[in-house]
């Protein structure tokens, strides 16, 4: 109770009772800490600097984390079942690529577009097939996974970035003005719909329960009659879909499809997702909080940059924060046994 | 014990990330206070935003400094931002639009994809904001207002001259250490000194091409293997010093460092006092500070008075060895340590 | 051996086996054993560490395919091929680590991996889960079997052993149509719990519901059990009453001190006298 305490923050006054609701309240909703904190550096950087609260800026902020967010989204998938994915930002540069060389050769651009993401689906497919079939690691089947497709890109790019000019390809990218003020992108509507799908599926049909049961404990959720290989290969199916949707939004931030883009894609899904307070040990966490860890990272960067504040101390600060989010986790996890 | 539990967690986990931030409220707040002293207005405070690929690359760290350097000298503020890798488009897009939310008057960017960013760009100078390309060009070159660069081209081309003087007759064997895929520098270099040495693309006596990402590691080892199969080798391009670094560590471990002329281009004082040991014969400097500079004093100048610089403006580069060869202009390594870079 | 609902001897066990054979490798763990559980009753399985009980719990309830033998429910011959195989026969196993998914509540717990959806568009298409009727569901089990948790919607994880027991109990008897099979439930507990886990079982015993015991804990065993298989060696060596037979007499059937006779008495066999083994015995019985 220590830093609690010397803050004297939220636990003080409360009764017993509100406090054993409250408690419950965040334990079930594991997105409640992270979404304090963003809140708190937003309200922060409102205070200290003059530009970051503007519509226009926070419109901004949202669609700097469209892509790692949506990365993220797919990660938080893989991660809940217990595993983690290296290779989702390499699935989704290959899909760009695709998309966008599809695109200059002539194809239609629904069919590059579906094209893109079902090469996305076919990695994910392949992944989890393998994750299953022969139980190794995600960790070590990734990597390779990750190897495989950064080269696949290289060779598939012949060395060239392949701008895009299609307008569907480039289509979430489109500016739109809400009530002639607020600047929105079709790119945050899908993140926003993408995002709803799963918060949904994961909590409120039997499947999301698998997930997280297959993630909180593998045996267990076998003895329970769970099958747990058709759900993990179906985590790593959705997960691929979403990378797919992924490079769409990148297409529309970046109209340009780079074979060395988002090579730290891959991390920085992981630090949004371990951000948003779901464990890297699998079966607890939520969409919601990647959701909001994808936006602390957007907003860490957008206010430190408006505070005159350097790159390289800017990545301190998402650092400091990644450890003390798997602290917290660590800690809650300690208390539990 | 069931009750107390989830009391005492969810407490802690609140409170430690509000701890977390609070860290990070000490910093914004100092900087604050010793960054800027109110808006850009009427004290007449000139804000430059600097977006460079990467913050690990020492020629960007030169360039950054000088920047700071000359932003201090001229009164004005100058923000840092760079990429986290070198292809990082996303990341450069982000860091151009939070400079423009800033109210920044110039952005001085070194692009990490010639084409990659071009709507952050559009957008920045959209909204009245100078906006120069350092050290690499875009295209359309016409997408910023002026670029402050090295003509690659040239440097490569200069490399390529010294290293066909340099074999003295002798038929090229060439070994090509390229960069990163698609790079415009790399490319540019790289027909620079294909066109120096007289060689075409396709021709046979160049024995082989691999990128590196111009890392030292990376560079040693695709030419330890390259060495497997074109033992004769006799002359090396490599895209810049570490490059060049590794090319040498292969070939000296098989003993071959003597038969190979190994060129290469950045001056960074490391590559300037590698050709002084002879580890390799050439490099052609490039003058990132200048670059920096001179960016620097047209975005103080632009702020100040509105005229904007325009069009390709060469930074230059220069040979430097401590082999001379006729007919390509040379400085030798004294010279070369007392303007390197990095 | 109560019977149930005055129906007449003789009477069909409920879930059998016969001559069940599994080796792993050159190791037998099942060597011919045979199986009983008549309805209604509870049947303790006790037997030494190694003995092989878990292969044959194991090979009940779905979780181990034999090599050899046959099992019957209801006197029909089954194959089970996996844990799901022996549920759709009604066929619950509380296993010794729980099964439990320690970060979802209780009422998820209880219905882990048989879901209820709503019904109507809601459950078909959007398989949306009956949350509520979940809960009200899992309250009623669990208010039915005396089993104190406060609420249904609390992580497993911040219940105590005897509570976590309770809820893989539940969840057992709110599915087991024919046989709820107990893995050691009181290993882990105390003394005040570990009396609560046992009321549990007679409770599902009341219910109707026959419960197979695995057990170290001679007293507990002698306190609830109708009869009481005993495990050697792979295979069963005797089938006692508790009310005939005392806690001595059965550890010395599990160290293989005593034996059954031909004439059904027990009797000494004297080469295990002198190796020793009695005092591995007393150390078992506590």
């Amino acid at each position: 109770m220590g830093p609690a305490e010397l803050l004297g923050v939220t636990t003080m006054s409360l009764t017993a009772p509100r406090r054993a609701a409250l408690s419950e309240f965040v334990l079930r909703t594991p997105a409640v800490g992270p979404a304090v904190a963003l809140v708190f550096a937003v309200v922060l950087f409102s205070l200290t600097t003059d530009t970051f609260l503007d519509v226009d800026n926070l419109s901004l902020v949202v669609q700097q984390s469209l892509v790692v967010g949506t990365l993220a989204l797919g990660q938080t998938l893989v991660i809940l079942t217990g595993g983690i994915d290296l290779a989702n930002a390499a699935a989704c540069v290959l899909a760009t690529l695709l998309m966008a060389k599809l695109a200059v050769g002539g194809t239609a651009s629904p069919v590059t577009l579906l094209a893109g993401v079902a090469v996305a689906v076919a990695v994910g497919l392949t992944t989890g097939g393998v994750v299953t079939a022969f139980r190794l690691p995600p960790f070590i089947v990734t990597l390779g996974v990750l190897t495989i497709l950064t080269a696949a890109s290289r060779i598939y790019a012949g060395g060239q970035s392949y701008p895009v000019t299609d307008g569907l390809l480039g289509w979430l990218g489109t500016r739109q003005y809400l009530f002639g003020q607020i600047e929105v992108t079709f790119g945050m509507g899908v993140a926003l719909a993408l995002y709803l799908v799963l918060w949904y599926s994961l909590t409120r049909t039997a499947w999301g329960r698998h997930v997280y049961a297959v993630g909180n404990d593998p045996e267990a959720a076998r003895l329970s009659g769970i099958h747990v290989r058709r759900t993990l290969l179906s985590v790593y199916v959705v997960a691929g879909l979403v990378y797919g949707v992924a490079a769409w939004q990148a297409l529309g931030r970046v109209p340009n499809a780079d074979p060395n883009a988002f090579q730290t894609g891959n991390l920085d899904s992981i630090t949004a997702v371990v951000l948003g307070g779901t464990s890297l040990f699998g079966g607890r966490g939520s969409v919601l909080g990647t959701l909001v860890g994808a936006l602390i990272v957007a907003v860490l960067r957008s206010g430190l940059t408006q505070a005159g504040i350097d790159n390289l101390y800017q990545d301190v600060a998402t650092g400091v924060l990644v450890i003390v989010a798997v602290a917290v986790d660590r800690l809650s996890r300690r208390r539990q046994r | 014990m069931g009750r107390r539990g989830p009391l005492g967690r969810s407490g802690r986990g609140v409170a430690v990330l509000l701890a977390g931030a609070l860290a990070m409220a000490g910093t914004a707040c100092t900087s604050q206070r010793t960054g800027r002293t109110g808006g850009a207005g009427p004290d007449g405070r000139v804000r430059i935003g600097l977006v460079t690929k990467t913050d690990s690359n020492p020629f960007f760290v030169a360039l950054r400094e000088a920047a700071k350097a000359r932003a201090a000298q001229d009164g004005a503020e100058l923000v840092a931002l760079a990429g986290k890798f070198d292809g990082d488009n996303d990341g450069q897009v982000a860091a151009l639009e939070n400079l423009v939310q800033q109210g920044v008057n110039a952005i001085l960017v070194t692009p990490s994809n010639s084409t990659g960013i071009l709507g952050a760009i559009r957008h920045a100078r959209d909204r009245g904001i100078l906006v120069v390309a350092l050290d690499t060009e875009t295209q359309p070159k016409d997408a910023v207002d002026a670029t402050f660069a090295t003509d690659n081209v040239e440097a490569g081309r200069a490399q390529g001259r010294y290293v066909r003087a340099a074999l003295a007759g002798r038929e090229p064997r060439l070994l090509m250490l390229d960069g990163t895929p698609g790079g415009t520098v790399d490319e540019q270099r790289h027909r620079g000194f294909l066109d120096g040495v007289g060689l075409a693309e396709e021709d046979p006596r160049v024995l082989a091409k691999e990128p590196t990402n111009g890392d030292q590691n990376k560079a040693q080892q695709a030419m330890e293997n390259l060495l497997q199969r074109a033992g004769d080798v006799n002359a090396v391009y490599t895209l810049n010093e570490p490059a060049a670094r590794g090319a040498h560590a292969a070939l000296q471990a098989r003993g071959l460092a003597a038969q190979a002329v190994i060129g290469s281009i950045d001056g960074g004082c490391q590559g300037v006092r590698d050709v002084k040991e002879g580890k390799y014969a050439v490099t052609v400097m490039q003058f990132p500070k200048k670059m920096a500079e001179e960016g620097v004093r047209a975005a103080v100048e632009f702020a100040r008075t509105g005229r904007k610089p325009s069009g390709f403006v060469n930074t230059g580069s220069t040979v430097v060895t401590d082999r001379p060869v006729p007919g390509v202009d040379s400085e030798d390594t004294a010279w070369g340590l007392r303007n390197c870079w990095g | 051996m109560t019977g149930v609902d005055g129906r007449d001897a003789p009477l069909e066990p409920v879930l059998s086996a016969r001559a069940l054979v599994k080796r792993f490798g050159r190791v037998t763990a099942i060597d011919g054993s045979d199986f009983d559980l008549m309805p209604g009753e509870v049947l303790a399985v006790v037997g030494d560490n190694g003995a092989g009980k878990s292969s044959l719990i194991k090979a009940l309830s779905g979780a181990l395919v034999p090599d050899e033998g046959e099992i019957r429910v209801d006197g029909r011959p089954v194959r089970f091929h996996g844990p799901l195989d022996a549920r759709r026969h009604g066929i619950e196993t509380v296993y010794q680590d729980l099964a439990l998914a320690p970060a979802q509540d209780v009422a998820s717990n209880l219905f882990l991996g048989r879901e209820r959806r709503r019904p109507g568009v809601l459950g078909r298409v959007f398989r949306l889960l009956d949350t509520r009727g979940m809960r009200a569901e899992a309250e009623r089990v669990l208010g039915e079997l005396g089993i104190g948790v406060r609420s249904m919607s609390q992580p497993v994880e911040t219940l105590s052993g005897g509570q976590r027991q309770g809820v893989a109990v539940a969840r057992a008897a709110a599915f087991g149509t024919r046989v709820v099979i107990m893995d050691e439930p009181t290993a882990a507990l105390g003394v005040a719990e570990s009396a609560k886990v046992l009321d549990l079982i007679g409770r599902i015993r009341d219910r109707g519901l026959p419960v197979v015991l695995i057990s170290h804990n001679m007293p507990h065993v002698f306190e609830i059990a109708d009869r009481i298989h005993v495990h050697r060696l792979g295979r069963r060596v005797a089938l006692v009453s508790p009310a005939e037979r005392t806690m001595n007499e059965v550890v010395g059937l599990i160290t293989g001190a005593l034996r059954v006779g031909a004439d059904g008495e027990l009797e000494e066999v004297r080469d295990a006298v002198r190796t020793g083994l009695t005092r591995t015995g007393g150390g078992t019985a506590e």
